[in-house]
């Protein structure tokens, strides 16, 4: 298949960015970022610098690659990270439109790929369990109803690629962090620090620049993984409670 | 060189006790003074640098990935092994040891391994303390699966995404000690260089990414973490960043590289569909519990396919040949990995691949589907059901089964796996090979430490599914918080270790001299066609089979290789700046050396065992060992003409040497 690539090039956060256009022949099994590294082999045998791009497990499960395709964070195809998504879902002769994560708190470090370092800040705000190596019971004294463990589990396949926030109008990490909030809250090794989890992790979240939630509900649509918007409203009793509870007060 | 494994005295079932309760220690008021570099935060290296934080070392961790989330242990699958016996069948740390060891094809130290299958406990209730959220029963308790041939059930899993959780546990609780500031975290940070003085490992020289700074770290020791090396293959079903350089930087510094030669070769990956492919991908080793493997009885049936004009429904029952089952009646599908994965390269060698390529074989669940159809019927009070409700019904049970992993063929391959049977073939999956360490996990350079897939301590010449998480594990968080105190119990004395040191600027200027040297090549061919040449030869000579002739004609190749990429490779860009082509580089430039360490290593062993297959050295077919001249560990050093072999000798006290047989 003959396509029109328009893909965003930008040399470094303070570069102004442009669209390159590019006509690439790819053929539909290969995957989206497969067509790229056909487009890359081309640029260098031109002696020109390859598009960078971010990827690595090229299996859905990192979180590393993130490609907005015509406006879509990861493309068309519905829980599909972009290395999953193959051309198979475009047609020939398509203009397909590459642009990065567009997000305050995510600066492009070239092309395609965006810091998103922010996240993990959000993490090490308290994104964990306080447990040292060593200091843990047997693994079965605790038991968890399975619909919990269940529960707790979707919220943990959260991949980190901050789809949510680049579909989101006020680039805000709600479903990122409410995930991890709702993960660890909801079992009962983790129930032990839940408000001051949820009371450090939204700071953080402010502080990094992540704009506000409204409720919009794109994240949920373009997350990969299908984290459920449920999780929101899971921080937001959390938070609630946290705040009401607290003796500080806000 | 002798080789000192350091292993300690007593009965194996005390020594790990015995030892960790009577080792030097470092008193906390010490430990605040002292300095540890980990590099790589995989499973190994965040369990390593998270623990060792908790415990009062001042930490560098260093990651080439933008996150510690992202390292290639996210990607693994199937499930962590532990012998807790929750399912009361016959578990024990023995058994565990004992399956490790035999699995290995007794090629592994005893008593590392032993200490492997003790620790292994422990490491469940971490993770269930980190909350990981493992699989669990209807009464709150945890599941177990079992997995890879053995015969208990002592698999903890996390959906098909367990490596996923234990390194979002392990990346939590690093994520903790960044924050209480114990462990100081560098991101896309890649390491070059291994500085050593006075012959210890006292830091490293490693590249800012993002702006192409060479900088100088320096620390009392050195803990590698940085997985392991089956991109040399170019195709595999590791992450596309997966590399050896830290380990080989490390070899060129006179670390030896042990066992290169033994990679364990998955049988069910999706098969290579076309030139641009850049990775394979793995369907989980559970699938064969299901499906049954063939391929044609007849070549022309095979073209047929192959061509297009025919699939695999058109071939009638009596001209397929279910190979596994007919070689193998005792295992049939369920064999190893390595023995599945030799008979699809057979089948396919006699022309009978079902793939354009020729590469593939069957993976069928038209037989599941009647069995499970016909026993949902019958639960559901369906008389007399019709063909068509029964495989409907069968679906259904594989749907609630497999359903993820379906949906994945799908999506890559674009063919409905419930319709077609299912395309497979084997793929390059995981190194045994590694660095060369000792009990201590310490390699050859003192102060310098191997951890996880990168060392080779533990599975002998093949790895058992699911034993790689929790090897990792055990080295991160149970094994080097002790054993590291063996080395720097002797350091308390010792000054701060500072980068103004000459030994940092002469490693410097080495490196910033060789990625200038690839620089200024500026020839015209990519770094990309350079690492699929390097690949073919591997997998054409060094791959599933092996021979004498092959290994020899491919070591000439690579040294061709070798000398032409250096002669003709085009890097664009320079060398301080982001530039990714550069970092490919130097890693397919360290590749082509590892290659040729892999095919001396196959060259040296002359005998068949575990994932090292040598045509030359079989019985009826099938691999044969030579126990008598091989139970030894081949550890490479390096050298730009001629490495040079040291070995270990392997002694066995616990287990008898048996042959493996699957018939
Ligand atoms: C598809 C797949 C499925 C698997 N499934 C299973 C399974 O079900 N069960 C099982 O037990 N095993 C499984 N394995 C194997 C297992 O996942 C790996 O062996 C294991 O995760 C390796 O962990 P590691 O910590 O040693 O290395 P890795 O996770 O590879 O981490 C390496 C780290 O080192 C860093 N690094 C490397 N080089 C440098 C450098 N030069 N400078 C700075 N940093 C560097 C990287 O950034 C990364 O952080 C699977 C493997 C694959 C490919
Ligand atoms: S919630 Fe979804 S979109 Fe957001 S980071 Fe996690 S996986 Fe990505
Ligand atoms: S490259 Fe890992 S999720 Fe896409």
């Amino acid at each position: 298949m003959n396509l029109t690539l328009k893909v965003w090039r930008q040399n470094n956060a303070q570069a102004k960015g442009q669209f390159e256009t590019h006509q690439v022949v790819a053929s539909e099994h290969m995957s989206f970022l497969e067509m790229l590294d056909v487009l890359n082999e081309t640029l260098i045998s031109e002696k020109k610098s390859p598009v960078v791009f971010a990827h690595d497990c090229r299996e859905g499960i990192c979180g590393t690659c993130n490609l907005v395709i015509n406006g879509r964070a990861h493309g068309p195809q519905k829980g599909t990270t972009v290395c999953q998504l193959h051309m198979r879902a475009f047609k020939d002769g398509d203009t397909i439109v590459v642009e990065p994560w567009r997000a305050a708190a995510f600066p492009v470090i070239k092309d395609l790929m965006v810091d998103r370092s922010s996240l993990d800040k959000i993490i090490q705000a308290g994104g964990y369990i306080s447990v040292n190596t060593g200091q843990a019971q047997d693994a079965n004294d605790i038991p968890i109803g399975k619909d919990v463990a269940s529960q707790a589990f979707d919220a943990a396949t959260c991949i980190g690629c901050g789809a949510c926030v680049a579909a989101c109008p006020n680039g805000s990490a709600m479903l990122f962090t409410s995930a991890k909030v709702a993960h660890l809250g909801l079992l009962p090794q983790g129930e032990v620090e839940a408000e001051a989890r949820v009371q450090s992790m939204v700071n953080q979240m402010d502080e990094e620049g992540f704009g506000m939630c409204s409720n919009t509900g794109a994240c949920e649509a373009e997350c990969p993984k299908e984290i459920s918007i449920s999780n929101i409203a899971m921080l937001n009793r959390q938070y609630m409670a946290s705040v009401l509870g607290s003796k500080t007060g806000v | 060189m002798k080789l000192d494994a350091k292993e300690p005295a007593g009965e194996l079932d005390e020594k790990w006790t015995k030892y960790r309760s009577t080792m030097n220690l470092v008193a906390p008021n010490n430990k605040r003074r002292i300095d540890i570099i980990v590099v790589g935060t995989g499973l190994a290296g965040a369990a390593a640098a998270a623990t060792l934080g908790e415990l009062g070392y001042n930490v560098k961790a260093f990651t080439f990935h933008d996150s510690p989330r992202r390292a290639h242990s996210i990607a693994a699958q199937g499930g962590i092994n532990a012998a807790k016996n929750y399912q009361n069948d016959g578990d024990s740390v023995y058994r565990l040891f004992y399956d490790t060891i035999k699995g290995g094809d007794y090629r592994s130290r005893e008593s590392n391994v032993h200490r492997l299958a003790e620790v292994s406990r422990n490491i469940i209730d971490q993770c269930v303390a980190q909350g990981v959220p493992f699989a669990r029963e209807y009464g709150g308790l945890l599941a177990n699966r079992s997995f890879g041939g053995v015969q208990v059930s002592r698999t903890f899993y996390a959906r098909g995404q367990t490596g996923q959780q234990l390194l979002l546990g392990a990346y939590q609780s690093l994520s903790r000690q960044i924050a209480l500031g114990n462990v100081e975290m560098y991101n896309r940070h890649e390491m070059l260089d291994l500085v050593k003085i006075d012959g210890k490992a006292r830091g490293i020289i490693a590249r800012n990414l993002l702006t192409g700074k060479l900088e100088k770290f320096a620390a009392h020791c050195v803990v590698l973490a940085t997985g392991g090396y089956g991109n040399v293959f170019y195709l595999s079903t590791n992450a596309m960043t997966s590399n050896v350089t830290a380990s080989w930087r490390a070899v060129r510094k006179g670390a030896l590289m042990a066992n290169p030669c033994y990679t364990q070769i998955h049988p069910t990956c999706i098969p290579v569909s076309g030139d641009y492919q850049s990775k394979l991908t793995l369907m989980s080793e559970s699938l064969r519990n299901d499906g049954r493997v063939w391929v044609p009885k007849k070549v022309e049936d095979a073209k047929a396919i192959q061509q297009g004009k025919k699939t695999g429904l058109d071939i009638p029952e009596a001209d397929r040949d279910y190979y596994l089952e007919r070689r193998y009646p005792a295992f049939g599908n369920l064999v190893p990995r390595d023995v599945a994965s030799r008979a699809a390269k057979v089948a396919c060698d006699e022309g009978k691949g079902v793939a354009p390529t020729g590469l593939a074989v069957f993976l069928d669940f038209a037989s599941a589907f009647e069995r499970y159809g016909k026993s949902k019927a019958l639960s559901a009070g369906i008389n007399n059901p019709d063909k068509a409700t029964i495989t409907k019904l069968g679906k259904e049970v594989i749907e609630e089964k497999y359903g993820n992993l379906f949906q994945m063929y799908e999506k890559i391959s674009g063919e409905n796996p419930y319709e077609y049977p299912m395309k497979i073939y084997p793929a390059v999956h995981y190194t045994m090979g590694g660095l060369w360490v000792d009990y201590n996990l310490e390699t050859n350079v003192p102060g310098l430490f191997a951890l996880g897939e990168a060392n080779f301590s533990d599975h002998g010449a093949n790895r058992l599914g699911a034993s790689a998480l929790m090897q990792g594990l055990a080295d991160g968080y149970f094994v080097i918080p002790y054993t590291i105190g063996q080395f720097l119990s002797q350091e308390i004395r010792t000054e701060k270790i500072e980068t103004s040191a000459p030994e940092f600027e002469v490693a410097l200027k080495e490196t910033k001299a060789q990625l200038q040297k690839l620089i200024d090549i500026k020839g015209n061919q990519s770094v990309e066609s350079f690492h699929k040449r390097l690949g073919k030869i591997m997998w054409d000579y060094c791959g599933m089979a092996r021979n004498a002739e092959g290994l020899k004609k491919g070591r000439q190749m690579i040294r061709e290789l070798r000398a032409e990429f250096w002669k003709d490779v085009f890097v664009p860009g320079t060398a301080d700046e982001f530039n990714t082509e550069l970092e490919k580089a130097g890693r397919v430039a360290d590749f082509m050396e590892l290659g040729e360490t892999m095919i001396l290593d196959a060259l040296d062993r002359n005998e068949s065992c575990g994932g090292h297959f040598r045509e030359e050295y079989t019985e009826n077919g099938e691999a044969k060992r030579n126990d008598e001249d091989y139970t030894y560990v081949a550890a490479w050093e390096w050298d730009d003409n001629e490495p040079i072999v040291h070995k270990e000798a392997l002694t066995f006290k616990n287990v008898e040497l048996k042959t493996r047989s699957y018939k």
